[in-house]
């Protein structure tokens, strides 16, 4: 643990992702393997099972401090972060050098904590408070709430892994995709030398990902060196038919299974050895276009959704590409190629029982990705231009002649989204932020007129640069009406023009509206709250 | 508040008995000023009452035409119907307390003052009192200040690091206090010059004639034209931070040394390579301690997010109040030279 901590101070010392990458480069080669393991899971972003609450580690701070819970949630509030606190609250810390190894803490002892009673497990994490140096009780209570980010993304994991295995960043990509379960075995595995069969079994292969596009669409080239597909705003997945199962995996490389029972049981009419890449998309069968992301959501967090939820949110799977296909890995091919197969699986498979007997959808499970077809970039731009009404969120561009590649590598697919919606509103509530805004009033809720009222709408973190965020918060400071626990209402007075990409009517919200993905645009000093925008625009827009 | 002694206005903290200022925000007939921040002495006011260990800092401060009175510390000396004395508070070279006695009572301004060791100024001295004002800067119980030698540590593995990979340490520090502290602090351990930003150089002279044993210094400016400073220690204000002064210091490791380093969130805010805790401030225990050492009847809390203190103090049975909530004083202490 002495080893995966000084790791730890020197990936948040520093900015420089290629410092970052030769620290746990140096880490994993000298650390032992069992323990190792465990750090490419945690770097990874693996987290175990919750083995206590924050109120019960709140609970463990006051007694082991004797300050008042008020204290504690002052401090709290001011450093924003609840295991930071903690090390930093308490008198009195253990040696330095305290080192139960970090497969100790992640196989037996936290996971120990679980079968204890409330009061043994407080007084157990006492006990761990009392054994450790300040930066190892902050990373033990991280990984004690399941709450440790590290600030390195999977991807330079992967390069930090290949860096000292001296192995392709894909390989071990596709190696650590899936469930990775971290063992001396597994790690052994992770970083030894490439075998025959690499790409079988359940693993997903890594997605590749598209990147904004930034540049004028024309400096592209050629439309004709474009494939160009909606931007569907659903969940990315892959779906393996491989032996007996079908597999589905999200994005972010979680196994969706029972998730998505009529994927599951479309896919049985897939060929063995076949993997499409795709969307998963709420869709009602009667409808020429999918349902809004906020009906997908309610599938999102259902590990196994009943009849009534299935038939309200039916789902599909809109494919786009094809990386696996009797067997044979095709991302080497290029997507011209694999496009053509995905089609011409299509046609094989139509006939023979994609409608699915069970009656859970009257229709298509699986879509294949429309081509949008269009003479010149001009007239893409303008079909671009009805995303909206098709529930997309703009369009696709992938190069024909490209493979399927790891990752965010730029060049090949573009992301080409339309442009957001904005409305101007005015700052009502404030709350500290967390991490590297903690302290600072840095979450911002806004609202629009309703009549004489203001209402609030929508709620926004990112978007100012340090400076406007410095000013706004002495103002907040200076400006706080009331308080509500961390949360101020500050006197109505300033403007900010939001962005946001999809607004939908909602029964949960006040408003009666929900805005997705709301940013800050611009403070916008030349308006006066007056005139911000009317709830009656928005339920508009909401409606149209 | 103990109002014949002690009255919050507009111009700064005002004592009627003896019709003075202490540490006045806008130019007064008679201020008394517990050292030489910017935020504390502030030049335009007729006569200035000050600590003599502080003297060369404040002439620099108020500037040459000033009228300073200085009195060392302990001495007794009077102000209308009050009789006054400045005590060592351990914030800077020449900072102080006020004792101030008068109508039966004893208040103490405690200035801005720390209780950790500091070998460039005397050391804090509990002034037994009736009212007792004090500062709130790091008025949190996360705030504990690590010990000095482990900090050094810290700091000179940092500039060895630097040093192995052939690129300059700059170390971002207020120029007055922070920096002298920090280069006398560095002496128990290295000879090596260190080389100093502009700004530090009248003051860390005016340290080295009070007698402050430090590194020997140089001035950055006074290198030749390219020097390459690979390896070498800088310390600059923090104003300089992203000036066009760093360009000479390229692929340099930046950091900074302040209390405000505590907390992750802020260290990651700042953008600097490394925080270095240290703080010329009293840490938690630090203000505790202080207002328990001087059994004061009566506490007020200054500048700092001072609610936190003022609720524990009271909770340990305490009369402790917000100064602000007396009367019409603007709470506007700049931080920049706050820690």
């Amino acid at each position: 643990m002495r080893r995966f901590a000084a790791l730890y101070d020197a990936l948040d010392r520093t900015a420089s992702t290629s410092a970052k990458r030769d620290a746990m480069a140096t880490y994993f080669a000298e650390a032992p393997a069992k323990d190792a393991a465990w750090a490419v899971y945690v770097l990874g972003g693996g987290k175990l099972k919750r083995t206590a609450t924050s109120t019960e580690l709140r609970a463990a701070l006051a007694a082991e401090t004797g300050y008042a819970e008020w204290l504690i949630d002052e401090s709290y509030a001011h450093v924003g972060d609840l295991a930071e606190t903690i090390a930093l609250m308490l008198p009195r810390h253990g040696a330095e050098n305290a080192d139960t190894p970090l497969h100790i803490w992640m196989e037996a002892r936290l996971p120990s904590l679980s079968r204890l009673e409330s009061t043994e497990r407080r007084e157990t994490v006492r006990e761990w408070w009392r054994e450790l140096p300040a930066h190892q009780v902050f990373l033990v209570n991280k990984l004690l709430t399941g709450s440790l980010r590290v600030g390195v993304s999977h991807r330079l994991v992967v390069q930090a892994i290949a860096h000292f295995t001296t192995l392709p960043t894909d390989l071990i990509a596709h190696r650590l995709s899936g469930t990775w379960k971290p063992s001396a075995e597994a790690f052994r595995k992770l970083a030894g030398p490439e075998r025959e069969d690499e790409h079988a079994g359940e693993r997903p292969y890594p997605f590749f990902l598209a990147s904004p596009l930034e540049q004028a669409v024309e400096r592209l080239g050629p439309l004709s060196d474009w494939l160009a597909e909606w931007k569907w705003d659903g969940i990315r997945a892959q779906l393996m038919r491989r032996g007996d199962d079908a597999i589905l995996w999200s994005r972010g490389e979680e196994r969706l299974d029972g998730r998505f029972p009529e994927l599951e049981a479309a896919a049985r009419a897939l060929p063995d050895g076949c993997v499409i890449d795709g969307e998963i998309l709420a869709w009602d069968a009667e409808k020429a276009q999918p349902m809004v992301f906020a009906s997908l959501q309610k599938r999102i967090g259902k590990l196994k959704p009943g009849p009534r939820l299935l038939a309200d949110a039916p789902v599909r799977l809109m494919a786009y590409d094809l990386l696996e296909c009797e067997g044979q890995d095709l991302r080497e091919v290029p997507l011209g190629e694999r496009r053509a197969l995905l089609e011409g699986l299509f046609e094989r498979c139509r006939p023979q029982g994609w409608l699915p007997e069970d009656g859970l959808a009257r229709s298509d499970v699986f879509m294949l990705s429309p081509a949008v077809v269009a003479a010149s970039w001009d007239e893409l731009t303008a079909s671009r231009g009805e995303s909206r009404q098709r529930h997309t969120e703009g369009l696709m561009l992938k190069r024909l002649d490209s493979p399927y590649r790891v990752g965010r590598k730029r060049g090949d697919w573009w992301k080409w989204k339309v442009d957001p919606y904005t409305i101007d509103a005015v700052l009502l509530y404030a709350q500290p932020g967390h991490g590297r805004r903690s302290g600072l009033f840095t979450d911002y809720t806004f609202g629009v007129w309703d009549g004489e009222a203001l209402v609030p709408v929508a709620k926004a973190y990112s978007g100012l640069d340090d400076t406007e965020i410095g000013r706004l918060d002495r103002w907040i400071r200076a400006n706080t009406i009331d308080r509500f626990g961390p949360v101020r209402s500050v006197t109505p007075t300033h403007v900010f023009e939001l962005a946001f990409e999809a607004i939908q009517a909602s029964g949960r919200h006040k408003a009666g509206v929900a805005v997705r993905f709301p940013r800050i645009l611009r403070w916008r000093t030349d308006l006066a709250i007056k005139d911000a925008d009317r709830l009656d625009d928005l339920r508009r827009l909401a409606s149209g | 508040m103990d109002s014949d002694l002690l009255l919050p206005r507009a111009e700064g903290l005002y004592c009627p008995a003896g019709d003075f200022f202490i540490d006045p925000m806008l130019p007064v007939a008679r201020a008394v000023v517990t050292h030489a921040h910017g935020d504390h002495a502030r030049a335009g006011s007729a006569l200035y009452h000050v600590a003599s260990a502080g003297a060369s800092l404040m002439r620099e401060r108020l500037g040459a035409t000033a009228t300073i009175q200085t009195y060392d510390y302990g001495e007794r000396f009077t102000l209308g119907d009050t009789v006054l004395s400045l005590h060592p508070s351990g914030h800077v070279l020449g900072a102080a307390q006020v004792r101030i006695e008068g109508r039966g009572k004893v208040a103490v301004v405690s200035g801005d003052y720390k209780r950790d060791p500091d070998p460039t100024c005397a050391a804090f001295e509990p002034v037994p009192c009736d009212v007792f004002v004090t500062e709130s800067t790091f008025g949190l119980p996360i705030y504990r200040w690590p010990p000095m030698s482990d900090v050094i540590d810290d700091m000179l593995a940092w500039w060895a690091d630097g040093a192995e990979r052939g690129i300059p340490s700059v170390l971002f520090c207020y120029a007055l206090g922070k920096a002298q502290r920090m280069l006398a602090e560095l002496a128990t351990r290295t000879e090596r010059t260190v080389y100093l930003h502009g700004a530090m150089i009248r003051l860390v002279e005016d340290y080295r004639e009070a007698g402050v044993r430090m590194v020997p210094t140089e001035a950055v400016s006074d290198t030749a034209k390219g020097r390459d400073f690979a390896g070498e220690l800088i310390l600059a204000p923090p104003s300089a931070a992203g000036a066009p002064w760093m360009k000479r210091f390229s692929k340099a490791s930046t950091g900074f040394a302040s209390g405000w380093m505590q907390v992750r969130g802020a260290r990651r805010r700042r953008g600097y390579d490394r925080g270095f805790i240290v703080s010329d401030h009293a840490d938690w225990p630090g203000l505790i301690r202080s207002v328990e050492d001087c059994g004061a009847k009566r506490i007020y809390v200054t500048h700092g997010d001072g609610e936190a203190l003022i609720r524990y103090l009271r909770e340990r049975g305490h009369d402790a109040r917000a100064l602000r909530s007396l009367g019409q004083m603007p709470d506007v202490r700049a931080s920049e030279e706050g820690d």
